[in-house]
């Protein structure tokens, strides 16, 4: 049987060492002392309420992306009715995604992890509830505008017009809330910070360049370049990392060793932050924009894929010799399937950005398996194991069932491994038949038996995630057992 | 520098940030300054007003409830032809948008895999300058046709019916059926079904190649009724054609 590493009774009395700085001022805090700053910090309900909001968003998410995998066999049982086509709720779908799951599971997260990194509180609670509120109403309202019809034209940013300056003004605000603790801590800036202090900047400008730009100062092939950028940016430098910022904090404290290489983690984020924003156009290659820009976009993806090699390096070389842990720790066990799912993908784009593979794969199902894997393979997988290890400790009980823990884990492992080489290989072969010139018709047709696995694999994911709101429903119901304590702050080598 | 603050802010967060939009957003616009953004008005031509006027003849009470009457008098009535198309092409394509149908439809050809042969002329840079462009429709995903060379290829009642029940002219269909944009039949196209209608027919028609026919026959391969040996003879006739082809 797995044993979930709570942080049970068991972690209470232990005296964790924060490393204050690499030259070697140490300080150690007694678990009384830690839960008592701890509850200084932390608003434990917020990160509750994000959690709850975010698993609200990927259930409806799921059912949207379960509708258009049945429209696409052919076997929709909502067809003709307005407010449930297909085309809508697939928007609904990649939006929930981003702004609905990841926005707020990466949210709850930070209001974890921020405070309890820099020994600072967030600027203002009341701000922090009312950009909770303020991101619920955007993203309910940005559904309910695509599912009347009113969705724009830009994958992500089909965010209806009056809904746009809204996030922008929520966006800032989120930025200025956390950057406050961070700009208030004195000492070392430890590299989960790096990445969350160039995140917040980030996606405030790729919200603002694809939301603004594409939709009212630009036209044709110049669109298409400022939309590149915006589909690639909000994966890059929004989600990325905050992925890594957050992977960066966890791993170590759940492992209980340090990174393995601070030269290496130098090298992940620079590489990242150089390269990241040169590759937006790769998503339209062969297009009408300059052949001089599809050529550096293609350059630069490759190189940021030997960045991405040094940052899955350094956290392999940080669980060296202790593999065991996978086994035994369930939330590390998500990180790692994570970490392997972000090597493969990203080997994959190194292959499928040249001007050769995009001949057969583009416009087909492998880009569609490719974008499940990143998204479901790698960040999902990620909030899931975060979930799994923070969930007990702002409910204030050990998980119900580790059973369903590990059902939930198997379920979507087995899933997205099964849809992402499902798409991956009819995508070969779509491109194929219709580079050969087959009947359009032809390629519709073979589709279909892996269009059925892929919802067969697609349920499968779903019923992970039944099985963890389940498993929550029956810990809200448990009794409480008193405070666990945690180490505030990653070892440092 | 590298583990400061003030570096990962200015240099990663802005720096970076700047120097990928010049390079990657703002050279492409600046090159393309030299082909100035059409308005709808200005993208009425003579194919999209046949079509266009085809939609009111086929469809007078439809065309009228959503359009209105032309004034009278020869320059009036092609003032209010040309205003009314461009009014339909822009309601056409926020409905396009709004559908999602570019999720499932590309609307750029590439010089590569054939693609010239199956849907037509190459696609040309200036041809997206205009606002029907903004953003621009190129799309990601083709599980449908690709649509740019889509106008003039098959008639305003073929797209009706497919709108309205995809599978009763093309069987074995994935596409979702669309009946919000009639009042209750196929035959009677409202205000978003014509708009969308003037919208598909749009595509393609400032070529020269318009009408663009794909250069292929249907395979027998996907036709069981076909007996062997006429599908032996399908396949002769289409590697000719292919042939042929090639030698144009």
């Amino acid at each position: 049987m797995t044993e979930l590493v709570l942080g049970g009774p068991g972690c209470e009395g232990v005296s964790v060492k924060v490393m204050e700085s690499r030259r070697g001022t140490t300080t150690a805090m007694s678990g009384t002392e830690q839960s008592a700053v701890h509850e200084r910090l932390v608003d434990e309900k917020i990160v509750r309420m994000y959690f709850y909001a975010a698993l609200l968003f990927l259930t409806t998410s799921m059912l949207a992306g379960l509708l258009m995998s049945f429209q696409l066999i052919r076997h929709n049982p909502l067809r003709g009715l307005e407010l449930f086509s297909p085309g809508r709720w697939r928007m609904l779908h990649t939006n929930a995604v981003a702004y609905g799951f990841l926005a707020n599971g990466f949210l709850g997260c930070l209001h974890w992890a921020v405070p309890r990194l820099t020994l600072q509180p967030v600027l203002n609670s009341r701000l922090s509830w009312l950009i909770f509120g303020a991101w619920q109403l955007v993203v309910l309202s940005t559904a309910v505008g695509i599912l009347l019809g009113q969705a724009q034209g830009l994958e992500w940013g089909e965010t209806p017009v009056w809904i746009d300056p809204a996030a922008q003004l929520g966006l800032l605000l989120v930025a200025i809330n956390f950057m406050t603790p961070i700009a208030r801590m004195k000492g070392p800036v430890y590299v989960s910070l790096w990445y969350f202090m160039a995140a917040f900047v980030w996606t405030f400008l790729t919200y603002a360049m694809g939301n603004f730009v594409p939709e009212y100062l630009v036209t044709g092939s110049s669109a298409g370049a400022v939309g590149g950028l915006f589909i690639h940016d909000l994966v890059g430098l929004f989600v990325t990392p905050l992925g890594w910022g957050l992977m960066y904090y966890f791993v170590p404290i759940l492992t209980k060793k340090p990174i393995w290489s601070h030269g290496l983690s130098l090298v992940g984020f620079w590489g990242l932050a150089f390269f990241y924003p040169l590759q937006g156009i790769h998503h339209f290659l062969y297009t009408p924009i300059p052949m001089f820009l599809q050529y550096g976009a293609v350059v630069s993806t490759i190189a940021v894929e030997l960045v991405v090699a040094t940052v899955v390096i350094n956290f392999f070389g940080s669980i060296w010799g202790n593999f065991d842990i996978v086994k035994k720790n369930l939330p590390v066990r998500w990180f790692y399937t994570g970490m392997v799912h972000y090597f493969l993908t990203c080997l994959q784009c190194a292959f499928q950005v040249t001007l050769t593979f995009q001949k057969i794969i583009h416009f087909s199902d492998w880009v569609v398996g490719h974008a499940h894997l990143v998204m479901f393979g790698v960040f999902t997988m990620w909030i899931m194991g975060m979930m799994t290890y923070l969930l007990p400790r702002v409910l204030h009980r050990p998980w119900a069932s580790v059973r369903l823990c590990e059902l939930h884990y198997w379920l979507s492992t087995v899933g997205i491994l099964v849809m992402a080489g499902d798409l991956i290989l009819l995508g070969l072969f779509q491109g194929w038949s219709w580079a050969a010139l087959e009947p359009w018709d032809v390629s519709v047709e073979f589709s279909q038996p892996f269009w059925v696995l892929r919802i067969l694999a697609g349920l499968s994911m779903f019923g992970g995630l039944l099985a963890f709101l389940t498993n929550i429903w029956l810990t809200l119901r448990s009794p409480v057992v008193p405070a666990v304590g945690v180490s505030l702050r990653p070892v440092v080598a | 520098m590298f583990e400061s603050k003030s570096g990962v802010l200015y240099v990663a967060g802005l720096g970076f940030f700047a120097l990928a939009f010049v390079s990657n957003a703002v050279v492409p616009w600046l090159m393309y300054q030299r082909y100035p953004e059409k308005t709808a008005e200005q993208l009425v031509n003579a194919n999209l007003r046949y079509q266009f006027e085809d939609l009111a003849r086929r469809y007078p009470e439809s065309f009228e409830k959503a359009f209105g009457k032309p004034p009278g008098g020869a320059a009036e009535d092609n003032a209010w032809w040309n205003e009314r198309c461009a009014e339909a092409l822009r309601a056409g394509r926020r409905v396009y948008v709004g559908e999602g149908c570019w999720h499932c439809h590309s609307q750029f050809v590439r010089p590569v895999s054939n693609e010239e042969q199956r849907w037509g002329p190459v696609a040309r840079s200036e041809e997206y300058q205009n606002e029907l462009q903004r953003p621009v429709m190129f799309g990601t995903r083709r599980v449908g046709p690709d649509l740019s060379r889509e106008g003039g290829r098959r008639s305003n009642d073929w797209h009706a019916v497919h709108f309205f029940h995809p599978e009763s002219v093309s069987a074995g269909s994935p596409m979702p059926e669309y009946p919000w944009l009639f009042d209750g039949h196929p035959d009677r196209p409202n205000r978003h079904g014509l708009a969308m209608l003037t919208y598909i027919q749009w595509l393609g028609s400032w070529q020269e190649s318009y009408p663009y026919y794909e250069a292929y026959v249907p395979a027998a391969l996907i036709r069981p009724d076909v007996e062997p040996e006429s599908a032996e003879a399908a396949g002769a006739e289409q590697s000719a054609v292919a042939g042929e082809e090639q030698v144009r």
